[in-house]
């Protein structure tokens, strides 16, 4: 399917080293080509070590290339100063992380006003579009609850909000359901592919997890610092690719082969995920609602201290 | 968005009331004691300015004395005694009144005639009699309760007549005053007799007589005053003085009209006297020295006071680094949702000043508290003025930006990637 307009994301070449200068420098971006399209629900895999998080980070503007070039939303970022990029993370980068992040001492309505409050909407605004979006995930009844007292699903919901203040060119969403326990983690991709299909939100989802990543709509696979393949997942609203697939899948049979003591390793961690499955099994799993056991928290009992 | 830096602030402070205390405390200790030490200086100096003042600043002093060097050493008993020659004379007085018209507003003449015991057949009072003229009366700042004061005339006609004090008609009319006034006062001094007609009876006021040491109230030695002149014929035939009290005028330096006086009388009437001499003493030199030491004093304990304010922000600046360090992940996560460096700064360095003001308001209120004790406890009123309240919190807020500064600085400047990183 041809594309009509410019991609939102369009890297090319991009180069990450570190250490540059001395003797331990390592690159760990290799020239990296990337075209995320609007509307799209794109997903980053790889092992860890693989770059990926470098790749986020970069997308993200939160770091900067070494080299080549980094186009979002028809604007070239490679090179802009700190306060342009504090500026374009606030209004065309919405981040989901792993660790949600949440200012732990203010509650959901003020953790998603933030973004808002950086880009100087006011107070009351700011306020109507929180309840609207902490509505939108589901969160509706817990707006003044401080996130220590949310589960973690709860609380990735509320980090989404605030992903959505500022109507981003996209959501980058970094390994989202990796604190979760899997029913918390599917209703959270839930929310992700209801945010892709019926408001049309461009996601980019950066996991390890191949299952997960199944459920996009493109798969990125990368590799020591080089994308080794893209191709359609199952998922998505917008699946398409413009890539050769025939190709990429041959490829990507032999990486799966390649890195399946990894996803063993995934298997074991999910052992103790399905024991919180066990507990939660009682409760009934209705996505309008959205009820969760807040026991089952991946998170619970690690303190983060704001 | 100041307003949100400041609710940011303060949701940070509540999330360690114990710690954000504790930092406050260096802070209210400094402020604190710059406060009370600023409010007791400043009442001491007053107070001593005011009790300098009622005897008056713009007096002038002048005393006959030897004529020396005073670098020569001298044997003061060579020197041939004082003769009444060697005097001030009335007609000098009269001559440097007439000379120094503006610059002089009077002249303070007192003489003392004599303490005595009053008595009649049941009742007794001590007293002093001095005889004044009205300058000398006007700097007595008398509280008239009854009758009148001396007047003009009293003086020229040498009247025979007194003021005396509520206590004396206490213990001599059962403190009716209007018995007193009309009524002849007797006494006996060096066995002679002498007579004056009451005419007004004044307050007495313990502070200016200083006379605390009687054991009973009954004992109390009060002033009895006559007029100058008739005081003069009792005590002395000739009206010549060892030291006179001149009182410069208002808008004139005391010291400029002194030293102007002293060139004048000594070229005109002691150039040809071989030992003696006229000197002048102001008080306004004595009142400037104690006003400098008070002042010093003040200084030196605002400096100590100063220290402790730095050692607080000191403290502001460690916690504000240990904040900073504890919230690395929520200023990573800040800048990935947009924060500006400047808008990080800003919130920590905020949080610094709240701190700081917090602790500023905190320790102005001790400081009055801690002020206000002494003063009671040294019997003296004083209270820190407004603009010294204000410039204390806005010293105190700058505190909290100097040294929230270099944190807020660092946090600023820290790298978005590896503050999210942070565990």
């Amino acid at each position: 399917m041809p594309y009509t307009t410019n991609p939102i994301i369009h890297t090319s070449n991009i180069v990450k080293s570190f250490n540059i200068g001395s003797e331990n420098e390592i690159e760990i971006l290799h020239g990296i080509d990337l075209d995320i399209y609007k509307g799209e629900f794109v997903s980053i895999v790889g092992a860890s070590g693989s770059g990926k998080s470098t790749l986020m980070n970069i997308i993200g503007i939160l770091d900067k290339p070494t080299s080549g070039t980094y186009i979002l939303d028809d604007r070239d970022v490679s090179e802009a100063r700190d306060k342009e990029l504090s500026a374009i993370r606030n209004q065309k980068i919405g981040f989901v992380f792993q660790t949600y992040n949440l200012i732990s001492r203010t509650t959901a309505l003020a953790n998603v006003e933030l973004p808002m409050m950086y880009a100087h909407i006011n107070k009351k605004k700011r306020r109507e579009r929180a309840e609207m979006l902490l509505e939108m995930v589901g969160m509706s009844d817990r707006m003044d609850y401080t996130p220590d007292k949310l589960s973690g699903g709860q609380t990735q919901r509320v980090a989404i909000a605030r992903a959505l203040a500022n109507s981003p060119s996209i959501i980058l969403a970094d390994e989202p359901t990796g604190a979760l326990d899997s029913v918390t983690g599917h209703l959270i991709m839930d929310l992700f592919h209801k945010l892709n299909e019926e408001n049309g939100i461009t996601i980019v989802l950066i996991t390890h997890s191949k299952e997960l990543a199944e459920e996009t709509s493109k798969i990125f696979t990368l590799k020591d610092g080089n994308i080794i393949s893209s191709r359609m997942g199952r998922g998505g609203s917008n699946a398409s690719t413009q890539t050769t697939q025939e190709n990429n899948e041959a490829q990507e049979i032999k990486l799966n082969k390649e890195s399946s003591q990894e996803i063993n390793l995934d298997e074991e961690s999910s052992q103790e995920i399905n024991l919180d499955e066990e507990s939660s099994q009682g409760i009934t799993l209705d996505k309008g609602s959205l009820q969760e056991n807040n026991t089952s928290s991946g998170l619970k009992g690690e303190n983060y201290v704001y | 968005m100041f307003i949100e830096n400041i609710r940011i602030a303060l949701s940070g402070l509540r999330a360690n009331k114990l710690r954000t205390f504790l930092t406050m405390l260096g802070i209210i200790i400094g402020i604190a004691s710059v406060i009370a030490i600023m409010t007791v200086g400043d009442a001491m100096n007053n107070s001593v300015m005011e009790s300098m003042g009622s005897v008056g600043a713009n007096n002038i002093e002048f005393y006959v004395s030897e004529d020396v060097d005073a670098d020569e050493e001298v044997d003061y008993s060579e020197l041939r005694p004082m003769e009444t020659s060697d005097e001030i004379s009335r007609d000098m007085i009269n001559d440097l009144v007439n000379k120094f018209k503006n610059e002089v507003s009077g002249v303070v003449l007192s003489e003392s005639v004599g303490t005595t015991k009053v008595e009649d057949d049941a009742n007794y009072a001590n007293i002093t009699i001095n005889g004044m003229n009205l300058t000398a009366l006007e700097q007595m700042k008398l509280k008239m309760l009854s009758g009148r004061t001396l007047s003009i005339s009293d003086i020229d006609n040498k009247s025979k007549v007194c003021l005396v004090s509520d206590k004396f008609v206490d213990n001599m009319y059962d403190g009716h005053y209007s018995k007193a006034i009309g009524q002849p006062l007797e006494v006996v001094l060096d066995n002679k007799y002498y007579t004056y007609t009451i005419v007004g009876v004044y307050k007495y006021d313990p502070s200016v007589f200083n006379d605390h040491a009687v054991f009973k109230k009954k004992d109390v030695n009060t002033q009895c005053i006559i007029p100058i002149t008739t005081a003069m014929q009792q005590v002395r035939s000739e009206e010549f003085f060892f030291y006179v009290t001149v009182v410069a005028a208002d808008g004139y330096d005391p010291d400029v009209v002194a030293s102007d006086i002293s060139n004048w009388i000594n070229k005109k009437y002691y150039e040809t006297n071989d030992t003696y001499c006229v000197e002048s003493y102001t008080m306004k030199a004595d009142l400037d020295y104690l006003k400098n030491m008070v002042n010093t004093i003040k200084l030196a304990f605002m400096a100590i006071g100063a220290i402790s304010l730095l050692v607080g922000g000191i403290g502001v600046m460690n916690i504000m680094v240990v904040t900073i360090t504890e919230r690395t992940r929520e200023i990573g996560t800040r800048k990935a949702l947009g924060a500006t460096n400047g808008s990080i700064r800003a919130q920590f360095i905020t949080e610094a000043v709240a701190i700081c003001a917090i602790g500023g308001i905190i320790g102005v209120a001790t400081g009055i508290g801690i002020g206000q004790i002494i003063l009671k406890v040294i019997n003296v009123h004083g209270m820190p003025s407004l603009v010294e309240i204000t410039i204390s919190i806005i010293f105190s807020m700058g505190i909290g930006i100097f040294f929230g500064f270099y944190p807020a600085n660092k946090a600023a400047k820290m790298n978005p990637v590896e503050a999210l990183r942070y565990e």
